[in-house]
């Protein structure tokens, strides 16, 4: 049983943006494997909720006219790993947010709850950094685009604009991310299933057509700080150098200029840090050798 | 024709599978009130003043009872057969809820309300004011000069110490060139984790209360309850249905008290009381984190001339079952590695943790880690193979011990680590992964452990059985020693149909529920005890119902009782195999007798005095990512000897989940404590690291079976010992692979990272 004021069920988007400006105390319920666990225990109790679960438009992957990968926010995170659009141009997310919790709630969860709630440790949360996504906002005035950087205002807080009635409607992926480009997540975790991320790392490269030259790479973790965060000096130093080993020893250990995990009871900074280096070095290896590269 | 040995179906599958089973949830009255409690958010003091003028208000609450409402009786909580001798019984160290606060989570009030979230709401509300008083998470600071104190009673904190000596250990380490082997290992505390939370719900009937609940021990909580309010025991019903799992928590009285005491609050009404999974892990039992300090003294030739051991047992908040699980833990070095010379002393320590109670395994998880890393270091001081050092000095064939009086009737170990040997391909192995030199190296672990069968002599071994022939030829049967999860009445099931001549175990109907008004009074299940001591009394009460059977068919059939017996299901003359008639037809001919009517039953009581060793160990095979800080299971084995099987199939199913529970222990399990304020981290299923069956190996389980002799069904215990050696052979693994010693569990990441470090094999 659970301590709710009132359940509103919109019945589309515009429904939705309609029912969060009526109710601007409301908290919107997708999935529920987040909310529904925070009102049990009492952190969110007595609240009133408003569900999108019938707003079907919301949901699927598709490619839209500009060639973006379009991921409606309330697709679930099992739909997404058994996409052919996703498994054909960015089958790293797929694999990532299939490690979120157990079948369950990858059933039940979607990437919109999983992004709008702001943490860090969201499976999918640095892939979609790695590689640069779109995030769509839908509010009384009409759609607005941001980069998913500027979606997370900082730890639990995204740039959703209550008073105006704000929703995530979806989440894009441009062409000129996705193309030629393949990615590795290592989720770190205590266990192999149900569990949260100690450090997740996403990174991604585009090798030049000989394969010889990092084109371009993209490294973003999970944990490493209170939001997802990128590692642009490693990303600076890798990008347009050989394909070596030696170079991805050094990759791995510029990371610790940009990251700066914390100290807690769940991990230690030090262990966080030492993981971050080897999973970055793990992660463009395994990119290199999914782009056709050697090593 | 015997149904004991037999792989067959659980007499419960199909409900269980189907989710007709009836947990207590599933028997609640729908009006029960709801009784929720508030936590001590502190980890000691004194309640000054709870105000609960809120918590009234709220629509739905029903009333507000708190520590200064109950009754000034204090109570134990352990789920020991009771004693005769005061000298014996458990600390009564309990009230139903508590002024003096002595662990953050400890019961100071309840809310009782028509619907859950009222009373959730109304706990909110309380304000409670506190004198708060410093408090000691560490074992061993708490038995420091100055330390916070808990109890008035035990100064230091140091509920009991007791020791163990043998030989003259001062002398015996001046003997000359003897190589010392020291080491201290601490253990975590950890929570059972079973399925279903405890909860139960009481209300008043005819002026007495009762009571149904998931426990383990329905005939003790009956006790409990009645010491708890001050009644006869008598007063109190207590029922127990089918639970989901106990592993020891349920051992003990947990809420049953205090929902008894609630109901008497509110005129009689039916009160609920539901665990959440957070309350399960601070305020029911834990399993004992205990530290030894191990003093080994080796002889060139591998043997031990002298061994000290030290055990800090941290108890926790309250007594609950207290001294009896380090002193098993103790016990078992002597024993384990017999050695002519040996120094043992255990404490036991209040801290301000959660109390720790029962737990599978008992101690002997704990213990079992300590000896077997110490005597890995022992191997390879004296340049000994771990599995060849273990072979000459194991417990031998024909040891006795003085006290229990257990014998070791066959080469039990060596049986068993020759079997797990084989399986591991261990001599293969362990020289292969001893070239792997980079960061992913592969090694070999094992670890050994025994295991008492039961209590005796240190407490009650009885067990009650009734038996009721019925009219169409199957046998209904009850005892008091419960189900919980286990398989237990499966096993009653196939050993009355072999004692009586049924055709099958199908036609025995055990009554799995336990009803103190009705079921013959048992002990209920732990120590392992359920299929050894429920066996005496299951041949003892089957062969005075089979005499009474036969005594009414030799008024039928004028056949000399002596030339009968019972085979298949019918009355055979044994002289020629003559079927004479079948059960079904002597009992209806027994029941619609006009001049001598007869319900065939039997009811008898066996009491034991013995006790049986069991014995096993694992070998585990692991790779070590040393970068990653990852220890992956590659194949894992426990080979036991637990007597006879009387169900192949359960007792495997019954290994599988003792090793899972090990692996956990090894690897990932730990309740974490804020040093700043005593509150528990990690008490939740996301941040306390149980493993997941993607944690897991192959689970191979096998078995060395041969027949205890003391026993009714040649069958000893298998409930507890798969749990106990898997941690130290993960443990003894890691060594193998890195050369690496971690001297404490969980072996988790961090630890892997800190021990790697410390060795120099990361260098950052």
């Amino acid at each position: 049983m659970y301590d709710m004021l009132a359940l509103y069920e919109a019945k589309d988007v515009q429904d939705a943006v309609r029912l969060r400006l009526e109710h601007p105390e409301a908290q919107i319920i997708a999935g529920g494997t987040d909310v529904l666990v925070q009102m049990r225990e009492g952190k969110r109790a007595g609240k009133a909720l408003i569900s999108i679960q019938k707003c079907d438009e919301m949901r699927g992957v598709s490619i839209d006219a500009e060639e973006n990968i379009r991921i409606g926010s309330l697709t679930s995170f099992t739909h997404i790993t058994n996409d052919p659009i996703i498994q054909k141009y960015i089958n790293v997310l797929g694999e990532a947010v299939d490690m979120v919790g157990g079948p369950q709630i990858r059933n039940a969860g979607t990437i919109g709850g999983n992004t709008c709630n702001g943490v860090t440790s969201a499976d999918s949360a640095s892939t979609l950094h790695a590689w640069e996504a779109i995030v769509e906002i839908t509010g009384k005035n009409g759609v607005r685009r941001i980069p998913i950087k500027e979606f997370y205002l900082k730890a639990g807080t995204v740039d959703l604009k209550v008073e105006d009635g704000e929703i995530q409607t979806a989440i894009l992926i441009p062409k000129a991310s996705y193309d030629r480009t393949w990615g590795h997540y290592i989720k770190y975790a205590m266990r192999n299933a149900m569990d949260i991320a100690t450090l997740g790392t996403s990174v991604n490269a585009r090798l030049s057509p000989d394969g010889k030259s990092f084109e371009r790479v993209r490294i973003a973790f999970g944990v490493a700080g209170p939001v997802p965060m990128r590692a642009v000096s490693a990303e600076a130093f890798i990008n347009g150098k050989a394909v070596t080993l030696a170079n991805i020893e050094e990759f791995g250990r510029k990371v610790l200029e940009d990251i700066n995990p914390r100290d807690s009871w769940r991990a230690s900074k030090a262990f966080r840090s030492h993981i971050a280096v080897e999973s970055a070095k793990r992660c463009l290896i395994e990119s290199v050798k999914l782009a056709g590269g050697e090593l | 024709m015997s149904e004991v040995g037999k792989r067959q179906v659980r007499v419960d599958a199909y409900d269980k599978a189907t989710g007709r089973t009836k947990y207590y949830e599933d028997l609640m009255p729908q009006d029960a009130l709801y009784v929720r409690i508030k936590h001590a958010d502190i980890a000691h003091g004194i309640v000054k003043s709870i105000d609960t003028s809120a918590a009234e208000q709220i629509d739905g609450v029903v009333k507000v009872l708190t520590c200064f409402d109950v009754p000034d009786i204090a109570f134990p909580t352990a789920g020991h057969p009771w004693s005769m001798d005061p000298g014996h019984q458990d600390v009564a160290d309990r009230y139903l809820l508590n002024r003096h606060v002595r662990y953050w989570g400890d019961d100071v009030a309840v809310v009782i309300a028509e619907n859950e979230v009222a009373a959730m709401q109304g706990v909110r509300a309380l304000k409670v004011e506190y004198e708060e008083l410093p408090f000691v998470l560490d074992v061993q600071k708490a038995m420091e000069d100055g330390a916070p104190q808990l109890h008035e009673k035990f100064p230091h904190n140091i509920l009991k110490h007791t020791d163990i000596r043998k030989g003259d250990y001062q002398s015996a380490i001046q003997e000359p060139g003897l190589i010392k082997v020291e080491g201290w290992y601490d253990t975590p505390t950890v929570q059972h984790c079973h399925i279903e939370n405890h909860g139960c719900f009481a209300y008043e009937e005819n002026g007495r209360i009762v009571v149904v609940a998931s426990t383990q021990i329905p005939h003790i909580i009956r006790r409990v309850v009645g010491q708890a309010l001050g009644r006869p025991w008598a007063d109190i019903r207590i029922v127990k249905p089918y639970i989901g799992g106990g592993f020891g928590n349920k051992q003990d009285a947990l809420y049953e008290p205090l929902c008894a005491w609630c109901t008497t609050q509110v005129g009689g009404r039916c009160v609920r009381i539901d665990c959440s999974r957070e309350e399960t892990f601070v305020s029911n039992r834990v399993r004992h984190a205990i530290r030894f300090h191990i003093i080994s003294w080796l002889r060139k030739d591998g043997t031990f001339a002298a061994r000290k051991v030290e055990c800090y047992s941290n108890q926790g908040a309250y007594a609950s079952h207290g001294h009896s699980i380090v002193a098993k833990a103790m016990g078992s070095f002597p024993q384990h590695y017999p050695c002519d010379n040996m120094e043992c002393d255990a404490w036991t320590v209040f801290t301000n943790r959660p109390a720790a109670g029962a737990m599978r395994g008992y101690g002997m998880p704990q213990a079992s880690f300590a000896d077997e890393a110490n005597v890995d270091e022992c191997a390879k001081a004296v340049g000994m193979d771990p599995l060849a050092f273990r072979m000459q000095n194991i417990m031998p064939q024909g040891y006795e011990d003085g006290f229990s009086h257990n014998v070791n009737y066959y080469d039990s170990y060596r049986e068993c680590l020759e079997a797990g040997r084989k399986y591991i391909d261990y001599d293969r192995k362990v020289a292969e992964y001893a070239k792997d030199t980079g960061p992913i190296r592969r090694g070999i672990g094992v670890a050994t452990f025994w295991y008492n069968t039961a209590v005796y002599p240190i407490s009650l071994e009885t067990s009650s059985n009734r038996m009721l022939l019925n009219l169409d030829g199957t046998v209904t049967m009850q005892c008091g020693e419960t189900e919980i999860g286990q398989g237990a009445d499966t096993a009653y099931a196939q050993m009355t149909a072999d004692v009586l001549g049924l055709k099958s175990y199908k036609d025995v109907h055990v009554v799995s529920c336990q009803d103190t008004d009705i079921t013959p009074t048992g002990l209920g299940a732990y120590a392992s005890r359920q299929t050894y001591v429920a066996g005496f009394s299951i041949r003892k009460t089957g062969l005075l119902l089979k005499e009474k059977i036969l005594a009414y068919a030799q008024e039928l059939t004028r056949q000399a009782p002596y030339n009968m017996d019972i085979v298949g299901g019918n009355i055979v003359r044994v002289t020629d195999g003559k079927v004479l008639m079948s059960l079904s037809e002597l009992a209806m001919t027994a029941q619609y007798n006009p001049v001598h009517s007869e319900h065939i039953t039997a009811e008898s009581t066996y009491t034991i005095q013995n006790n049986a060793y069991s014995f096993g160990c694992t070998f585990v095979d692991v790779e070590v990512d040393i970068p990653m800080c990852k220890v992956t299971l590659k194949n894992m084995i426990n080979v036991h000897d637990c007597g006879k099987l009387i169900n192949p199939a359960l007792a495997e199913a019954q290994v599988h989940g003792g090793m899972s529970m090990a692996i956990g222990y090894g690897m990932g399990e730990q309740l974490l404590f804020d040093e700043k304020t005593g509150k528990p981290l990690n008490n939740n299923l996301l941040d306390y690291k149980l493993s997941t069956v993607m944690d897991h190996p192959h689970l191979e389980a096998q078995f060395i079976e041969n027949a205890e002799p003391t026993s009714a069904f040649g069958t000893k215990a298998l409930g507890e010992p798969p749990a106990c050696s898997g941690a130290p052979a993960i443990r003894n693994a890691i060594y193998n692979a890195t050369g690496v010693t971690i001297d404490q569990n969980p072996m988790n990441p961090h630890i892997l990272f800190k021990r790697f470090s410390e060795e120099g094999l990361i260098k950052d």
